[in-house]
């Protein structure tokens, strides 16, 4: 009885883990570089990575990725080719596509799609496949973040410097949206299409109150990813609240702990 | 005297919606020359720079660079996003290839030592501005250009700064590309003047550009706004010097 109930909370922990692991850099360039709406598209677009799956009956999770990754490659040039504002633009796609999505599903005859678990998360629901998918993906995440990180940082502070000192800022780019893509799109699982940007932004922002360095913020984001994971998961077993949601209103309180920090120095 | 130029700017036009901002804007920067761009706001100096440094594509005309030339440039400003925790000597670290031995090194050479440890957002108009040099200087230019420093920056700090300019041209060995919307300011550092109103208005000595009808057209009557807007521009927190008494009469009315 005890291996059975180490089975089914096992999985979603590890998920929840790896997870929280790899927002904390990629979650704090996204709050660095306000791209905080961008991740929410992002997420949004990937439901139609879903539909898309559905109708081919391709890996879901694959399906995932690709929509979210192809949606990350066609807002790069659009943002710098359109003439609209950059929240504007994404609004459009960002609400769009999620709408597109959520037709197209209804379209699809005699399939039946679990959307609430996407658009709320069903950790529970998490197998180890999908376990696989998120070690493969913070395994390469926190490997480029680390090897790029100077290139990556300067690029953050300004893209002109970095342009004119002779750095790819267009690959860079590239790079970290494809990461931030693929993130997005296996975070769906654990919190939810519409609680994705809250496990990116909250760590974040809660461990800039603590940090004297830009190193140190990623390193205390995942740690506070990791604390929000952990109590997330507790509460939920304890009160039989639903995963994600009680992952991210741990991360908000911690957040809120963090401001007390900020008053104190 | 006259090398192969590191930059060659060739009929250089660019059109932003209806206005004409570069007019056929032709110019040749020599090495360990200094020059000066110089003219009124909205002039177009700021996006010739922007051209010349390859950040904006011009509608017509081109750029011939010496292969590989370094850059370092001194943006007018550098906003950095307050939620990310930088100190002064990780910004100058994220210069490519720089080494810790040369960040102390222009630290030291620009009397910014003590700035290291500090938070770039805690700094002075004068103090970012520095490091900002710092920052252009790692890259060890061969082509140095220093955008004037829309705000926070006091005339006397810009003076100088200005005064620093031929010394670290002599150090380094490279061009330094100036711009600048105040001639009196830069005249004694720079070895040629492009005085820009869209297009090329005229050009030369700095002593020569001052006297030519086109640049006294657009800057006979700034002339005496510069002075004024010099003896009242000494700033509280930079000036370390007691002028109250040659200033009173003339008054703080700043602010």
């Amino acid at each position: 009885m005890i291996d059975g109930l180490q089975t089914w909370w096992l999985m979603p922990l590890v998920a929840g883990l790896l997870l929280a692991v790899s927002a904390g850099p990629l979650g704090s360039f996204v709050v660095w570089r306000r791209m905080a709406f961008f991740g929410d598209t992002l997420a949004h677009g990937a439901l139609l990575g879903i539909t898309f799956g559905v109708l081919t009956d391709l890996d879901p999770t694959l399906a995932l990725v690709v929509g979210s990754a192809s949606l990350a490659l066609i807002l790069l040039p659009l943002q710098l080719a359109s003439r609209l504002s950059a929240d504007t633009l994404l609004g459009i796609v960002s609400h769009g596509t999620l709408a597109i999505g959520l037709v197209a599903l209804s379209l699809a005859d005699g399939i039946r799609v679990d959307l609430m678990g996407y658009l709320f998360g069903d950790l529970l629901a998490i197998n180890e496949g999908h376990v696989y998918w998120l070690l493969g993906s913070t395994a390469i995440t926190l490997t480029l973040v680390l090897c790029f990180w100077n290139s990556l940082l300067a690029v953050t502070v300004s893209p002109e410097l970095a342009r004119i000192e002779g750095r790819p800022v267009m690959l860079l780019d590239l790079m970290l949206i494809l990461l931030l893509a693929m993130t997005v799109a296996l975070a769906m699982k654990v919190v939810g299409i519409l609680l994705i940007s809250a496990l990116l932004i909250m760590p974040p922002a809660a461990a800039h109150a603590l940090s004297k360095g830009p190193r140190q913020m990623a390193a205390i984001a995942s740690v506070v990813g990791i604390v929000s994971v952990l109590l997330g998961m507790w509460a939920s077993f304890r009160w039989d609240t639903p995963a994600g949601p009680s992952i991210v209103v741990t991360a908000m309180l911690l957040f809120v702990v963090s401001l007390t920090f900020r008053r104190k120095r | 005297m006259s090398k192969e130029p590191i930059l060659r700017a060739d009929n250089l036009s660019l059109t932003f919606g209806q206005k004409k901002v570069l007019d056929q804007i032709s110019l040749d920067i020599q090495p360990r020359q200094i020059i000066t761009l110089i003219g009124p706001n909205g002039c177009g100096k700021s996006t010739l720079t922007k051209v010349l440094l390859g950040l904006v594509r011009p509608d017509s005309g081109k750029i011939i660079r010496s292969r590989q030339l370094r850059i370092g440039y001194m943006p007018q400003n550098l906003p950095l996003d307050q939620r990310m925790p930088l100190n002064v000597d990780e910004f100058l670290r994220l210069t490519r290839r720089s080494t810790r031995a040369a960040v102390d090194h222009w630290l030291e050479r620009l009397n910014i030592t003590s700035l290291k440890d500090q938070s770039v957002h805690d700094l002075s108009g004068g103090e970012w501005q520095r490091v900002l040099l710092a920052r252009a200087l790692l890259v060890e230019p061969e082509l140095l250009v220093l955008d004037e420093p829309v705000q926070g920056v006091d005339v006397q700090g810009q003076l100088e700064l200005y005064q620093l300019i031929p010394q670290l041209r002599d150090e380094l060995g490279c061009a330094v590309l100036m711009i600048s919307h105040d001639l009196h300011l830069v005249m004694s550092a720079t070895d040629e003047v492009i005085c820009l109103n869209g297009h090329v208005c005229c050009s030369g000595h700095p002593e020569t550009v001052s006297a030519d009808p086109a640049y006294l057209e657009l800057f006979g009557r700034r002339l005496d706004d510069g002075i004024a807007y010099y003896t009242h521009h000494h700033d509280h927190e930079h000036c370390d010097h007691d002028h109250s008494s040659a200033h009173t009469s003339t008054g703080h009315h700043h602010d």
